[in-house]
């Protein structure tokens, strides 16, 4: 399997969408793309199943590595575990159901979809660099394009929240780069596998550490750096937000994990209660927050923080348990978040608001989308049988594990947030999908065929990973276990 | 082993109605949907049926004791070795009659649905949500993992939601729902700390597993968990109380139960399956599941009697003085249900000391067909005078003689009037209590009466009271034959249910224990009782105003009974009054204003300064000049004074 298709077919689609004559050939073309990477990430897929039923135990499949700029030893190197593959896969479905759902985007759309599969280009290129510049590189590339589709098609206060959230997230690229440097220096080299086998010295690690935490951190929704999010996703058209929440707020998520505690374990440990804390913290107050929020996309940007902090929260245990579910839960919140953005999308478009207050019944006139709007709630609020479940429960297994009091308490405050969780998600839905219908929507319509389509890409995700964990819990596993090897080293130095 | 291979089938067949009625029905289906339903869970019934003549009769048993049988396992979630969540099938005496009692009580709800929900818009809706319901409860009762009940535990607990919330537009069933769904979630947590608590210390998720390990003498795993412990408390018994107040939540104990009587909003035929039959019996259920762990810790089993004990007594108090037929039932549940907590509670693991066990059992047993009755009973009785208000009732038993007959049944049989099966199970729970509590033998004797007297003034008040109003007599009757047939089943049921030997089948430890009524011992609870209808009888056969009077008379106890003892009033306080604007909004307000206010802070600050540093290059030669000599000057300065 040629891995740098991933990174071909995507700016292939971008290069054809410039020279296409018209909306709907645009349309058609980010289509015909988004369908072939979902395709090249199932082949992936299946080759990767193949290669490890074989036998195959290196830690990463399908290297690729061709020198780039020799004199500061930078490498295009790329390869994959079971991690990268459950992330491309999550990306991959992702792009499809957004695209679908920006079907009837007319406004600038040759702008607006190239855009989008640039974004794509990005993560994709993200989750499977084994070198940290390029790893840099492709976070970058992911960064800029969120601020033009916020600034250009958005909503509301757009300009503020556009500049608002590439500010800070270019604060936190400069964090990383700062850690990433940190790291270069320290072993000589930007290759993620080489740099994990050299130990660092604990003291380097001990600078370092906070700045590619901090900066990843931020990318996903890290407390007291999270004020992007509600903003930056209430202004963002429904697929920015579906790609902001789905994919951006993973690559944070990836990047604490792969980069930052992987390559420095001792730090990890040492500042464990630090990160357990701010998880802590954003697990329940992103929950109290959300539950105060009127704005449906305002409650779901706000609740995506208390859910990522869930995926802070399993990598500061440190276990394997927990680690595992830290990546279940980033699959599990880019498909429902992405869900819900879509749902409450499809909502505004034909009602014009997204106020709680004015919304009413929606059940009686559009049962489908009001059933992909309970779907996402559910899943949300950890329903067995939806992904949410699995996720959390495994965070919350794993982070018991972990005997010292203080754990134990932020593991019971976390675990109480699935009570708020519930309280938010019905009042929402209660208000919004139930009770008496105002009159002035007795007749909007039903969802639209790219509509349905792109809920059934996503919903049959998150009901795949809800009925069957024992599935991505095993291709997951391997990356997770071999990760902990080194994570334990560290842990049993102490 | 013997062939169990089609026990899976029970509950898959609600799972693929549920699934081809919820995606299919509205649309393609439409009113066979009721048919189909029904039809697939007769299948699973007469499964079932079958289940239990194989474990009861043929092969349950090893040297005179029930065996625990493994139908089915997988691995579903693993989370560490010996730590996974599988999904199981386990057959023990216990679980193979819930499968019994929920199928066949389901079956009968079903049956009944076809003519009570007639014409619904959400028809095809209704059965795919009874579907999910079933499925979840047969994997609630069946499983043998821990974690796999919490998982069944919680979707029964969304289908009660989505049922209750069947009539999502009218806005008191939608508060109805979401209150079932966040009371019994507050109480979930309880649950979930406590499985993580025994999975801790236990090293398993497997029920079995988990009792033999904890019950072996001197294991490793149990002196850990009595030995450690927090604020005074043995780690042992913080996890099966967290447990147990899972277990309080959904079987509406106190003060947990204030989602219970709300739930009523959903409607009658639900309220028969769910809110009284099979998933507020859960929490019994789920404490006598783990029974063997429960027995060796005294201090959890207090918390489980008096829990009982007091929601029993109190559920009964309120329950004569509610107005809404519903309601009155709904309390009774309740009431019940305490019954067979505190007789939980009053147990022991083996032999005679679990007495308390096998009546807790039965009760369940039998209080699942009579209370089922009286809900269908009372689901046919709204269905006639579209009201749930005594006041507009009155007078039925002429125009309605099977429900009256039925509904007459189940108040004798709930009322423990001797030869009827509530009256066979009550004396074991009254005969456990003598032996182990005489306080709690005095509780539930006086429970016992109050229970025969609100049952009464139902029924009286339904029945006789005044003469039927002439609306009554209208078009449609007493029902369907569908809507009858049902009545009369679980009559007979409701009669000879009690007659079956339970002792012999279901006890703590699998062996049979013989039980023998005794006569003598029965003379005060059925005399109270008898006394009690009698008083029900003077007060409301006829119209007359002594009830009021009584009422007065009792004037401040009376109100605040009727009012619930301002359970909700409590709650409401706490949530509306404290939690949202001392917790929830200055969250919200500190978010807003001083963490994004920082972060803004931080942008405006680095704005100003690279205004001000913009400033400087303003592109005039001469302000350039400017700063260029004074540079100059300011360097001289510097120059001269540090080479001195």
């Amino acid at each position: 399997m040629n891995l740098s298709l991933l990174i071909v077919l995507p700016l292939f689609t971008a290069v054809i969408i410039l020279f296409c004559k018209g909306f709907k050939q645009v349309r058609a073309v980010a289509l015909a793309g988004s369908l072939a990477q979902l395709a090249a990430a199932g082949w992936l897929l299946m080759q990767y199943l193949n290669e490890r039923n074989a036998g195959n135990k290196s830690v990463m499949l399908f290297e690729e590595k061709y020198n780039w700029f020799r004199n500061l030893h930078i490498d295009y190197h790329i390869g994959v575990d079971g991690i990268s593959i459950a992330m491309i896969l999550l990306t991959a479905s992702v792009v499809v159901a957004g695209i679908l759902v920006s079907w009837t985007m007319d406004k600038l759309s040759k702008e607006f979809f190239f855009l989008l599969v640039l974004l794509s280009m990005g993560a994709y290129g993200f989750f499977i660099s084994l070198d940290l510049f390029t790893l840099f590189f492709f976070l970058e590339v992911a960064v800029i394009p969120k601020f033009l589709l916020i600034g250009i098609w958005g909503s509301g206060k757009k300009e503020y929240s556009a500049m608002k959230l590439a500010l800070m997230l270019m604060g936190g690229s400069a964090l990383v780069f700062i850690g990433l440097m940190g790291i270069y220096f320290q072993t000589g080299s930007f290759d993620l596998l080489q740099a994990s086998q050299s130990h660092l010295p604990v003291e380097a690690q001990k600078f370092f550490f906070p700045f590619a935490f901090l900066g990843f951190g931020i990318f996903a929704a890290l407390f007291p750096f999270h004020t992007w999010v509600p903003d930056g996703h209430a202004s963002a058209p429904t697929a920015a937000s579906m790609f902001l929440a789905g994919i951006s707020m993973k690559l944070g998520g990836y990047g604490c994990l792969r980069v930052a505690t992987f390559l420095m374990p001792d730090a990890a440990h040492q500042y464990a209660w630090i990160i357990i804390l701010l998880a802590t913290i954003a697990i329940i107050y992103g929950a109290f927050a959300t539950m105060m929020q009127t704005d449906l996309k305002y409650i779901n940007a706000y609740s995506s923080v208390s859910h990522c902090g869930f995926v802070i929260l399993g990598i500061g245990m440190m276990n394997q348990t927990s680690i595992n579910g830290a990546v279940l839960q980033m699959v599990s919140h880019g498909l429902m978040t992405a869900l819900f953005f879509a749902a409450i999308g499809m909502i505004y478009s034909r009602t014009h608001t997204r106020m709680v207050a004015q919304l009413g019944g929606l059940l009686k006139v559009m049962p489908f989308i009001s059933t992909l709007f309970v779907i996402a709630g559910l899943c949300s609020l950890g329903l067995p049988g939806f992904s949410g479940f699995i996720a959390e429960m495994t965070v919350f297994m794993g982070s018991w594990q972990n005997p010292d009091g203080w754990y134990r308490f932020a593991t019971i405050l976390s675990c109480a947030s699935i009570v708020v969780t519930a309280v938010y998600i019905l009042r929402a839905a209660g208000k919004t999908v139930m009770g008496p219908i105002p009159p002035e929507y007795n007749s909007l319509p039903d969802a639209a065929w790219n509509e349905k389509l792109a809920a059934i890409v996503l919903v049959a995700g998150i009901v795949l990973v809800g009925v069957a964990p024992f599935l991505l819990n095993q291709l997951i596993t391997p990356g997770t276990e071999n990760m902990m090897m080194q994570i334990g080293k560290a842990i049993t130095q102490k | 082993m013997a062939n169990y291979s089609y026990i899976p089938w029970i509950p898959l067949l609600p799972l693929i109605c549920f699934v081809v009625l919820g995606i299919f029905g509205r649309k393609h289906i439409g009113n066979a949907s009721g048919i189909i339903g029904t039809l697939s869970l007769a299948v699973s019934a007469v499964l079932s049926l079958i289940a239990a003549d194989q474990y009861f009769f043929v092969d349950g048993k090893l040297n005179g004791v029930y065996q625990k049988i493994t139908a089915f396992k997988y691995v579903w979630l693993e989370f560490a070795p010996n730590l996974s969540i599988d999904i199981s099938i386990v057959l023990d005496p216990v679980s193979v009659m819930m499968l019994v009692v929920v199928t066949f009580v389901s079956l009968m709800v079903h049956l009944f649905s076809l003519g009570y929900m007639k014409g619904e818009e959400r028809f095809a809706t209704y059965y795919a949500f009874l579907s999910l319901f079933t499925f979840s409860m047969l994997g609630l009762v069946m499983a043998g993992n821990l974690f796999q009940v919490y998982m069944f535990w919680e979707l029964v607990g969304v289908s009660s939601f989505l049922l209750i919330g069947y009539y999502f537009e009218k806005p008191s069933a939608v508060a109805a729902s979401k209150k079932a769904f966040i009371v019994t979630r507050f109480a979930d947590l309880g649950f979930l700390i406590g499985i993580l608590i025994m999975a801790f210390y236990g090293k398993t998720l497997d029920i079995s597993t988990l009792i033999q390990k904890l019950t072996a003498v001197q294991s490793a795993e149990y002196t850990g968990m009595a030995t450690a412990g927090f604020l005074g408390v043995s780690v042992l018994t913080w996890g099966l109380t967290l447990v147990f107040v899972g277990g309080a939540g959904k079987s509406a104990m106190f003060p947990l139960h204030i989602w219970l009587p709300d739930a009523m909003e959903g409607p009658t035929p639900v309220s028969a399956l769910i809110h009284a039959a099979t998933m507020v019996v859960a929490g019994v259920y789920l404490v006598a599941r783990l029974f063997p762990v429960y027995s060796i810790d005294a201090a959890a089993l207090t918390v489980v009697t008096w829990t009982g004990a007091f929601s029993a007594l109190l559920a009964a108090v309120i329950a004569c003085t509610q107005t809404d037929i519903k309601r009155v039932l709904a309390y009774s549940t309740m009431s019940q249900i305490g019954y067979m907590m505190f007789a939980l509670g009053v147990a022991r693991q083996g032999g005679e000391e679990g007495l308390g066990y096998m009546a807790s059992m039965f009760h369940l047993f039998t209080h699942a067909f009579f209370k089922s009755l009286l809900f269908l009973g009372a689901g046919a009785v709204i269905h006639m005078v579209h009201s749930n208000e005594m006041k507009d009732m009155g007078g039925l038993r002429k125009q309605m003689p099977v429900t009256h007959f039925a509904f007459l049944v189940g108040c004798m049989a709930i009322a423990g009037v001797p030869l009827l099966s509530g009256f066979f199970s009550k004396e074991e729970i009254l005969l456990a209590a003598w032996h182990s509590n005489k306080l709690v033998y005095g509780v539930a004797l006086f429970t016992a009466a109050l229970t025969a007297f609100y049952m009464f003034r139902l029924y009286f008040s339904i029945f006789w009271n005044k003469d039927a109003q002439a609306h009554h007599a209208d078009k449609h009757g007493e029902g369907t034959m569908s809507m009858k047939l049902p009545l009369i089943i679980l009559s007979i049921l409701a009669i000879g249910a009690g007659y079956i030997p339970f002792s012999h089948f279901i006890t703590s430890d699998g062996s049979v224990l013989e039980t023998h009524t005794d006569i003598v011992f029965s003379v005060a609870p059925v005399v109270l009782s008898l006394l009690a209808i009698a008083l029900a009888a003077s007060l409301y056969r006829k119209q007359n105003d002594k009830p009021d009077k009584i009422a007065k008379a009792f004037g401040g106890l009376y109100k605040a009974a009727s009012r619930k003892f301002y359970m909700d009033e409590l709650y409401l306080f706490i949530t509306k009054k404290i939690l949202f604007p001392f917790v929830g909004q200055p969250i919200a307000w500190i978010d807003r204003n001083i963490v994004d206010g920082l972060m803004n802070g931080l942008a405006s600050a680095t704005a100003s300064v690279s205004a001000v540093i913009k400033g400087l290059q303003s592109g005039k030669v001469q302000a350039y000049a400017l700063y260029f000599f004074g540079g100059v000057a300011a360097l001289a300065v510097l120059f001269i004074y540090l080479w001195k």
